[in-house]
């Protein structure tokens, strides 16, 4: 069954800026996310100067057994990377439309943000959650 | 397409655009973002950063008395307590918002306090204001604009701006206080009722 487990943002220097589980992840840890913000950004980096093909971007899907991990990266740096089940469809539509938009609304647009900085806005987190609830509502999942 | 005759008609004689210009929320939303961190800079607590927010609306208020009063009321400007209010509930909120105020109330405790309230704020519609800049709201800047409104047309007032919660809503609502100075209140008992 599709669905959304975790959303993870980092900033263009590799740290973690904001990272947010919908669903319960068994022994996660905030060190654990913490140490997968900044590896994944390295192993992003190496890949760009590795890859075989003239003009790549970076990593932008690895797939698992159990997970499906989704990053897609900003023009400024920023990634924004999804943890989902397997195989569930659209998500690079979700991260690349509605959770940037959110992004570009809710966090960028309010004054008492500091870019690069961790987020800590009420509104992007309610808002992302509305969206994400609606998403999971659609493919049949309760929250 | 212009005739020729308009054109050369001097600026000052040409006659005013009535029509409703729109602007991009999010144009809208960065600069009122850059003006908050701005005002940040220069004050040392949140009553300060407030009252620099609301002389920035103050400006705006004065101008749009003028220009609404001429443009929606063929040049005339309201002259009792009743209508100036309704001016800034319906008129003025209409050019700001796009609609009507939900709701324009008066205090019960005591009459020379009216409440204009209403929720989802452009102003307010992005900002996530941190726990520890507590009561501050960014509405204080509309705040500002009613009371220019309000000084403009010849009555002066305290205008504050508060974040009311509301029982069975997700959102809370902003409620524009106006507590008017005794002088107006004198006035107004001295003309006759209508």
């Amino acid at each position: 069954m599709p669905a959304i487990y975790a959303l993870y943002v980092i900033n263009k220097s590799g740290g973690l800026i904001f990272n947010k589980e919908f669903v319960t992840i068994a022994s996660n840890s905030l060190n654990d996310t913490l140490r997968l913000a900044s590896i994944w950004h390295s192993l992003h980096a190496i890949a760009v100067q590795l890859a075989p093909a003239p003009g790549c971007t970076g990593i932008e899907l690895l797939r698992a057994d159990t997970f499906d991990l989704h990053c897609f990266q900003t023009l400024t740096g920023t990634k924004f990377l999804v943890v989902a089940e397997p195989d569930t469809p659209d998500v690079e539509a979700l991260l690349r439309e509605t959770v940037y938009d959110l992004y570009a609304d809710y966090v960028l647009k309010n004054p008492f943000y500091e870019v690069e900085m961790p987020i800590r806005c009420e509104l992007f987190d309610q808002n992302l959650f509305n969206t994400i609830a609606a998403v999971h509502r659609r493919w049949g999942l309760v929250h | 397409m212009f005739s020729a005759s308009a054109l050369r008609l001097n600026i000052v004689d040409r006659p005013l655009a009535k029509g409703k210009s729109e602007v991009s929320l999010s144009a809208f939303a960065f600069l009122f973002s850059e003006l908050v961190q701005y005002s940040q800079t220069r004050v040392s607590n949140i009553g300060e950063l407030e009252r620099r927010l609301e002389d920035v609306g103050r400006g705006v208020g004065l101008r749009l008395l003028e220009t609404l009063c001429h443009r929606e009321r063929g040049g005339k400007r309201d002259t009792r307590l009743l209508d100036v209010l309704k001016f800034v509930h319906t008129t003025l909120w209409k050019y700001l918002f796009g609609r009507q105020a939900r709701d324009l109330e008066q205090s019960n405790a005591v009459d020379d306090e009216y409440m204009i309230s209403d929720y989802d704020l452009f102003v307010t519609k992005y900002i996530s204001v941190p726990k520890d800049l507590g009561t501050f709201t960014p509405a204080a800047f509309v705040a500002g604009v009613v009371k220019g409104v309000l000084d403009g047309a010849g009555f002066p007032a305290r205008v504050s701006a508060h974040f009311v919660a509301v029982k069975g809503q997700a959102k809370p609502k902003t409620t524009i206080l106006v507590k008017f100075e005794p002088s107006v209140l004198q006035r107004e008992s001295r003309l006759p009722n209508t």
